[in-house]
C-alpha cells in the first residue's frame, strides 16, 4: 500500500500513543501491591471499584476489531451486522444475575479462573482442564484479531513500514514495537496497565464516536440521505418462506448464543474477577450499556461510509484491496474528518487494540499457570514462580498472536474466532449451571462437553467455515441457527443423559451454597 | 433441575420483579417484531432505532431488580 503518512495525523497519533505508554509503565505503581502474587498481576489485587470497572470492561468486551468489523458487516451486508445490538443488550441480564455468585465463590475460595471454580465445584482436575484449554484456544485467534484492527489503523495512517527477515518474509515495524512495548509493560503492571490504560482509550472512542454521529451526518445530508444511499435490499432482514425461517432466526439466534458465550471468554471472566465486590458487578449490568449505545452508533458508520461513497474513492483502493471491508471506516474517517482528528480517532481504534490485547493474554497467563503448570507440571510451585510464569506465559501468548497474523492470511484469525464462540459455548454448563446447581456428574459434564466441542465445530466445518449459522432441517422445513445453540443443546442433553445413568459415589464439592451469595 | 440433597441452598422465595429480566429477551429475539422500516425516525429506519431504544429500556428492567435486591440486602 502506497498511502503518504500525513504529519498532523501522524503527530496527533504518535503523542497519545506515548502518553498510554507512559501510563502503561507508571500502572505498577497504582494502587500499589506485591505483583510478585498472581492475584496481583493477575487480577489487579481484585481491588478495582465501579467506575474502573466500567472502564476496564468497556475497554476489554467493546474491542478494537468489535469496531473496525461491525460497520464493516453493516458496510457489506447491512441489517444482519446490526446483530451485535441486540447482543450486547441481552449480555446485561446475564451479567446481573449469574456473575455476581461467581464473584463471591471465587473470592470466597482465591480461585482466579473459572477452570478454578470448576476444579474446586466438582473436584475433577480432567473437566478443570478442559474448560481452561477450551478458554486458551478460543482465546488466541481472538488476540490475533486485535491485532488485523491495528493494522487496518496503521495501514490508514501509512504507517505500515515493512521489513524484510531473511527466512521470514516481511514484518510490520509499527506493529512490531507497538506489541513489544505493550508486552513489556503488560509484563510489569498486569492487569493494572488496561485498566489505567482503558480510560485514556474510552474516552477517546466517546469522543470519536460523539463527533462521529453529528458531523459526519451533517456533511452527507442528514440520516433520512445516509439510508436512502444504501442497497435498500440490505435494510433488513429477508423474512421467513414457507420453507425456512429465514435469516431472521438466525439474527436472533446469533445473539442469544453470543450472548451465553461472552462471559465465559477467560477475559470477560478476569474483567469480573478483578472487581472488588459483588455490587459492582450488579452496577456494572447497569452502565456499561453506554458502550452498547456507541457500539451501535459505530454500527451506522457502515451506512455513512456507502453514502460517503469510499468505495469507489481511488485514493482508499489500496487500502479496500488489503483489507476488504474492514478498511471502510478508516476510509470514512479519513475522507470526512480533519486530519488531527483522524489522528485522534485513530488513536482510539488502535489503543483499543492494546487493551483487549493485554486483558486477553492475562487471561491466558492465569489459566495456563493456574490450571495446567500448577495442576499438571509442577504442583509445589511457589506463588513467586506462580506469578513469573504467568508474565512469561503473557509475552509468548503475544507474539503467538503476532507470529499468526504475520505468517498467516488474516482470514484464518476470523475463522478461527468464529470457532472460538462456539467452543466457549461449551464450557458453559460446567461454568454457568454450576454455579446453581452441583446436580451433574463430572464426567457427565466432560462428556457433554466433547459432544459439543466436536458437533459444533463439524457443523462450521461443513459450511467451509464461512458461516456459523447452521440450515437445521427438521420435516424438509429450515431453521437457521447459530451452531453454538445447537452443539449447547447437544452438550446438555448429553449431560443430563448420562449424569441419570452414573451414580455419583462420593461428590466432591469444597463451596459451601453460602459462598454464593456473600 | 433438583438441588443437591446434602447441601440444601437457603430457599430465597422468587419474587415476581425477576420476571422483568426476560422483557428484553421476549422483545429482541422476536426479530419479525421490528424487522420493518416504518415508522422512520429522523430519518432512520425502524428497524435500528427500535433496537437502540432497547439499550436504555434493558436498564430500565434492570433497574427495579436492583432496587430491590437493596432493599432486602
Amino acid at each position: 500500500m502506497s498511502m503518504d503518512p500525513n504529519p498532523v495525523t501522524l503527530t496527533v497519533f504518535l503523542g497519545l500513543f506515548a502518553l498510554v505508554t507512559g501510563l502503561g509503565f507508571v500502572a505498577s505503581r497504582w494502587r500499589a501491591g506485591d505483583l510478585s502474587q498472581l492475584h496481583e498481576w493477575g487480577l489487579g489485587g481484585r481491588r478495582f471499584g465501579t467506575w474502573v470497572t466500567w472502564f476496564l470492561l468497556g475497554g476489554d468486551l467493546y474491542t478494537a476489531y468489535t469496531f473496525i468489523a461491525v460497520p464493516a458487516l453493516v458496510f457489506g451486508a447491512g441489517a444482519p451486522g446490526f446483530f451485535a445490538v441486540p447482543y450486547t443488550i441481552l449480555m446485561f441480564p446475564l451479567l446481573f444475575l449469574a456473575f455476581p455468585r461467581l464473584w463471591s465463590v471465587a473470592h470466597a475460595h482465591g480461585y482466579v479462573t473459572a477452570a478454578d471454580f470448576v476444579r474446586g465445584r466438582f473436584g475433577s482436575r480432567a473437566l478443570s482442564l478442559a474448560v481452561a484449554a477450551t478458554g486458551i484456544v478460543a482465546t488466541m485467534p481472538y488476540i490475533a484479531l486485535q491485532l488485523v484492527g491495528m493494522q487496518v489503523v496503521l495501514a490508514a495512517l501509512g504507517a505500515n513500514v515493512s521489513w524484510n527477515v531473511p527466512g521470514f518474509g516481511p514484518v510490520d515495524v509499527p506493529l512490531l514495537v507497538a506489541f513489544t512495548v505493550l508486552a513489556f509493560y503488560t509484563y510489569s503492571s498486569g492487569l493494572r496497565a488496561p485498566a489505567l490504560i482503558a480510560v485514556v482509550k474510552d474516552l477517546l472512542v466517546y469522543i470519536t464516536v460523539f463527533a462521529a454521529i453529528i458531523y459526519i451526518p451533517a456533511r452527507l445530508g442528514g440520516y433520512g440521505a445516509i439510508f436512502a444511499a444504501a442497497p435498500q435490499e440490505n435494510l433488513l432482514l429477508a423474512p421467513a418462506t414457507d420453507t425456512s425461517l429465514g435469516p431472521q432466526f438466525g439474527y436472533a439466534t446469533l445473539a442469544l448464543g453470543s450472548v451465553l458465550a461472552l462471559f465465559l471468554y477467560p477475559h470477560a471472566v478476569t474483567g469480573i474477577l478483578s472487581s472488588s465486590s459483588r455490587h459492582v458487578i450488579r452496577r456494572n449490568a447497569m452502565i456499561l450499556p453506554a458502550y452498547s449505545l456507541a457500539l451501535a452508533l459505530i454500527a451506522l458508520l457502515g451506512y455513512m461510509a456507502i453514502a460517503a461513497g469510499v468505495r469507489a474513492d481511488p485514493a482508499y483502493a489500496s487500502g479496500f484491496a488489503a483489507f476488504g471491508n474492514n478498511f471502510a471506516v478508516p476510509a470514512l474517517f479519513l475522507k470526512m474528518f480533519p486530519d488531527w482528528f483522524v489522528g485522534l480517532a485513530f488513536a482510539a481504534i488502535a489503543i483499543g487494540a492494546l487493551v483487549p490485547a493485554a486483558i486477553m493474554s492475562i487471561a491466558c497467563a492465569n489459566l495456563f499457570t493456574r490450571n495446567i503448570y500448577k495442576e499438571w507440571i509442577k504442583p509445589g510451585c511457589t506463588p513467586e514462580q506462580e506469578a513469573f510464569v504467568a508474565k512469561i506465559v503473557s509475552i509468548v501468548v503475544k507474539f503467538g498472536a503476532l507470529l499468526f497474523v504475520l505468517e498467516l492470511q488474516s482470514t484464518y484469525a476470523i475463522q478461527l474466532q468464529l470457532l472460538g464462540g462456539i467452543w466457549m459455548c461449551q464450557t458453559l454448563p460446567a461454568v454457568i449451571i454450576a454455579l446453581y446447581t452441583r446436580w451433574f456428574h463430572p464426567r457427565a459434564l466432560l462428556a457433554g462437553w466433547a459432544a459439543g466441542m466436536i458437533s459444533g465445530t463439524a457443523m462450521v466445518w461443513q459450511l467451509q467455515l464461512r458461516t456459523s449459522t447452521y440450515p437445521l432441517e427438521i420435516f424438509g422445513f429450515t431453521f437457521p441457527t447459530y451452531a453454538a445453540l445447537l452443539a449447547l443443546i447437544l452438550n446438555i442433553a448429553v449431560a443430563a443423559g448420562l449424569t441419570l445413568l452414573l451414580r455419583e459415589q462420593d461428590k466432591k464439592d469444597e463451596t459451601a451454597p453460602a459462598d454464593y451469595t456473600a | 433441575m433438583e438441588d443437591d440433597k446434602s447441601n440444601p441452598e437457603p430457599r430465597r422465595k422468587f419474587h415476581p420483579v425477576y420476571l422483568l429480566l426476560l422483557i428484553p429477551y421476549i422483545a429482541l429475539l422476536w426479530v419479525p417484531f421490528y424487522n420493518r422500516i416504518e415508522p422512520v425516525l429522523f430519518g432512520i429506519p425502524f428497524f435500528y432505532w427500535f433496537q437502540m431504544l432497547w439499550i436504555v429500556l434493558g436498564v430500565a428492567c434492570l433497574y427495579p431488580v436492583y432496587a430491590h435486591e437493596e432493599r432486602n440486602k
